[in-house]
C-alpha cells in the first residue's frame, strides 16, 4: 500500500500511542463527566464481552470449529479468580492481576481437558459435545459445597475498575492478533481451510486445533474473573447455553474471523439492550428483530473478514493525498509514477 | 413396586422427549439446521393451549386441535420468513437466525403472557389401573397416544408421496431438486409437522408439570435435541429411542442418585455417546470424502 508497510517500529509506535491515547481519552471523559456514572459503569460489560468474543472467535472464526459452551470455561475462571481473590489478603490492585491470570489458566486447563475428546468430532457434533460439557460444568458447580452452590458465591467485592478491564482487552487483543499473524495462526488458518490438506502438509492438527480451543477458553477465563468482580455474585445460572448463546452471536454479528468486527459487535450489542430502555419491554424484541435482519440482509456478519489497522488506514490515506498532489501537479509527473 | 414406577414415568417423560426430539431430527435431517426455535415452539404451543382453554374456555379437545394447527403453520411461517433467505449462506447464519426467533419468540410471549408462570390444568381426569397399580389418565395418555403418533410418522414417511419426498431430499437436496421434487414444499411440510409434533408434546407436558412459563422451551427442547443426537440425529427411530432412553435415565438418576443431578447424567450419557459412537445409536455413519 505506502511505504508505512515497512516500517515496523514506527508501526509499533504508533500503535502503543493510540492504545494510551484512547485510554487517556476515557478517562477524560469520565473525569469530566461528559460519560455520567452509569455510562461509566458500562465500559466494564462492553469490555469483558469484547474479551469473551474475541477469544470465541479464536475458536469459532480462526479455527473454523463451533463451541457452544464458552459460558462454561467463563465460569471456569471466574470461580476459580473469585476464590482466589476471597482466600488472598492482598490490596485489591495487586490480587486482581493475580486472580485473573489463575482463572484463565485453570479455564484453559479445563479447556485442553474438554478439548482433547471434544476436537475429534467436527463441526454440529462438536457444538453439541461444547454444549454438554457446558451444562455439566453448570450443574457441578450448583452441587459443589465450596462455590456457594444454587446460592452463588456472595461477598466477592467490586474490584474491577474501568482500566484494568482496558489493560486486559489490550492483552488479548494483542495476544490473539499477534498468535493469528505468527507462524502457530497460519497453522490454524490452514485447519480452518482445509483440515486434510493441512494434515497432509505435516501440520500436526490436534496439537494446533487444543492450543487455539485452550487459549480460546483461558481467554474466557479472563472474561470470567472480571465478571466475577464486577457484580461481586457469581451464580451458576448465570453461565447457562443462553451465556454461550449471546456471545455467540456477538462473534457472527461481527464477521466471523474478524477481531475488529468482534470489538464493534460486543460494543454495539452491550450498549443496544441499554439504549432501547427507553422503549421498555419492547427492547428485547427490537434486539431479537434486529439480530434476525442483520443475519437475513448481512449474514457475513457486520465487518465481515475486515480488520482494522490504524498503520494501513493511515497508509491508504496519505496514498490518497500524495495522488491527489501528483494529480494536481500535472499529467509531468503523474503518469511516471 | 418401585422399580415398575420409575420406569412408567421415565417412560412418559421419554415419549414427551421423543415427540420433541422427532422434530429437532426432521428438521436437521434435511436442511441440517440446529433448529434452536424448535424448543420455543414447545411453548408457544402451551401458551397456545393454556390461552384457549382459559381465556375463552374453548373444551380441551379442541384446542389442543387448535394448537396443533396453529404451531404447524407458525412453525412453517417461521421457516418461509428467517430461515428460507439464508438456505444458501453457510450454516452458521443460520443456527445465529435459529437463536433469534428463539429469542424473539420468548419476548414476546413474555410481552403478551408476562414472566410470570401460569397454572395449567390437567384436563386427564381419574385414573386407570393396570393389573393391581393405579396409573394416573395423564400417564397412559402420553404414553398411547405418542405411541400411536410415532406409528402413524413412520408409515406417513415409508409409505407416502410426501414421505418419499422427505427421505429424497435429506438424502441429496439437489438430486432430489433435479428429480423434480418440490424442495420448497417438502421443507414446509416438514417444518410444519416437528411443530405439531412439539404441540402434542407441549400438552402432554403442560399436563404432568402444571405450569408454563415463556421460558420452559429452553431445557425441555435442549433435552429433546440430546435425545435426537442420541438416537441418531436425522433417524426417527433414532429420535423415539433417545426420547424414550432420556426419560428413563433421568426418571431413575432422580430415584436412584439425585434429583439436582439428572442434567449431568444426561448430558454426560451424551457426551459418552458421542465420543464412542459421534453418529449416534441409530445413525448412520457418513463416508468422508477426501
Amino acid at each position: 500500500m505506502s511505504g508505512l508497510n515497512a516500517k515496523t517500529p514506527f508501526r509499533y509506535a504508533l500503535n502503543a500511542a493510540s492504545v494510551a491515547g484512547l485510554y487517556l481519552l476515557l478517562m477524560a471523559l469520565i473525569r469530566y463527566r461528559v460519560l455520567n456514572r452509569y455510562q461509566a459503569l458500562m465500559l466494564i460489560p462492553i469490555g469483558f464481552n469484547i474479551i469473551l468474543a474475541v477469544s470465541l472467535n479464536l475458536s469459532a472464526g480462526f479455527l473454523g470449529q463451533l463451541p457452544l459452551g464458552h459460558a462454561g470455561f467463563m465460569s471456569v475462571g471466574g470461580y476459580a479468580a473469585a476464590l482466589l481473590t476471597m482466600n488472598l489478603n492482598m490490596p485489591a490492585n495487586v490480587e486482581l492481576p493475580i486472580a485473573l491470570v489463575f482463572g484463565g489458566f485453570v479455564a484453559a486447563g479445563f479447556g485442553v481437558l474438554i478439548g482433547l475428546p471434544a476436537l475429534r468430532l467436527k463441526g454440529d457434533y462438536l457444538a453439541i459435545i461444547t454444549l454438554g460439557f457446558g451444562e455439566i460444568i453448570r450443574v457441578i458447580i450448583l452441587n459443589l459445597d465450596f462455590t456457594g452452590g444454587a446460592y452463588g458465591l456472595k461477598g466477592i467485592g467490586r474490584k474491577t475498575t474501568v482500566t484494568w478491564v482496558y489493560i486486559f482487552v489490550v492483552i488479548t487483543l494483542w495476544t490473539i492478533n499477534a498468535l493469528i499473524r505468527s507462524r502457530h495462526g497460519r497453522a490454524i488458518l490452514s485447519i480452518r481451510e482445509d483440515e486434510i490438506a493441512a494434515e497432509a502438509s505435516g501440520i500436526p492438527t490436534t496439537y494446533y486445533k487444543v492450543l487455539a480451543f485452550s487459549i480460546s477458553a483461558g481467554f474466557a477465563g479472563v472474561a470470567g474473573g472480571l465478571y466475577a468482580h464486577y457484580l461481586s455474585i457469581l451464580d451458576p445460572s448465570a453461565f447457562g447455553f443462553m451465556r454461550s448463546c449471546e456471545i455467540l452471536v456477538i462473534v457472527v454479528l461481527g464477521g466471523l474471523g474478524s477481531i475488529f468486527g468482534s470489538v464493534v459487535s460486543a460494543a454495539a450489542l452491550t450498549v443496544l439492550p441499554e439504549m432501547l430502555r427507553g422503549f421498555a419491554e419492547y427492547r428485547m424484541v427490537i434486539y431479537s428483530l434486529l439480530l434476525i435482519g442483520v443475519m437475513i440482509f448481512k449474514p457475513s456478519g457486520l465487518c465481515g473478514k475486515y480488520e482494522f489497522s490504524l498503520g494501513n488506514t493511515l497508509g491508504g490515506i496519505q496514498a490518497g493525498i500524495r495522488r491527489r498532489i501528483l494529480k494536481r501537479g500535472g499529467g509531468v509527473n503523474g503518469s511516471g509514477s | 413396586m418401585t422399580l415398575a414406577y420409575f420406569i412408567i414415568n421415565g417412560l412418559q417423560a421419554g415419549s414427551i422427549y421423543a415427540l420433541v426430539a422427532l422434530g429437532y431430527s426432521m428438521v436437521y435431517g434435511i436442511v441440517k439446521l440446529i433448529n434452536f426455535a424448535h424448543g420455543d415452539i414447545i411453548m408457544v404451543g402451551a401458551y397456545c393451549t393454556w390461552y384457549l382453554m382459559s381465556r375463552h374456555s374453548v373444551p380441551a379437545w379442541l384446542a389442543v386441535i387448535c394448537s396443533v394447527v396453529f404451531c404447524a403453520l407458525f412453525g412453517m411461517t417461521i421457516e418461509r420468513v428467517a430461515y428460507r433467505p439464508l438456505r444458501k449462506t453457510g450454516r452458521l447464519s443460520l443456527l445465529v437466525t435459529a437463536i433469534g426467533v428463539s429469542f424473539l419468540l420468548q419476548n414476546v410471549v413474555q410481552l403478551m403472557f408476562s414472566a410470570d408462570p401460569r397454572m395449567f390444568g390437567n384436563f386427564f381426569t381419574g385414573a386407570v389401573i393396570i393389573g393391581d397399580r393405579r396409573f394416573s389418565t395423564a400417564t397412559v395418555a402420553t404414553i398411547a397416544v405418542s405411541l400411536v403418533i410415532m406409528a402413524a410418522l413412520t408409515l406417513l414417511v415409508k409409505r407416502t408421496k410426501i414421505g418419499k419426498a422427505m427421505r429424497a431430499v435429506s438424502e441429496d437436496f439437489d438430486a432430489a431438486q433435479l428429480m423434480g421434487i418440490n424442495v420448497n414444499r417438502t421443507i414446509s411440510f416438514t417444518f410444519a409437522l416437528g411443530s405439531g409434533l412439539a404441540a402434542v408434546g407441549a400438552v402432554f407436558y403442560c399436563c404432568s408439570y402444571s405450569q408454563i412459563q415463556p421460558t420452559m422451551g429452553g431445557m425441555l427442547g435442549l433435552k429433546a435435541f440430546v435425545a435426537a443426537v442420541l438416537g441418531g440425529i436425522g433417524s426417527l427411530p433414532g429420535a423415539m429411542a433417545g426420547g424414550i432412553f432420556i426419560g428413563i435415565a433421568e426418571s431413575f438418576t432422580k430415584g436412584f442418585i439425585s434429583s439436582k443431578l439428572t442434567d449431568a447424567v444426561v448430558f454426560g450419557i451424551l457426551i459418552v455417546v458421542l465420543l464412542i459412537k459421534p453418529s449416534g445409536i441409530f445413525g448412520m455413519r457418513a463416508g468422508e470424502k477426501v
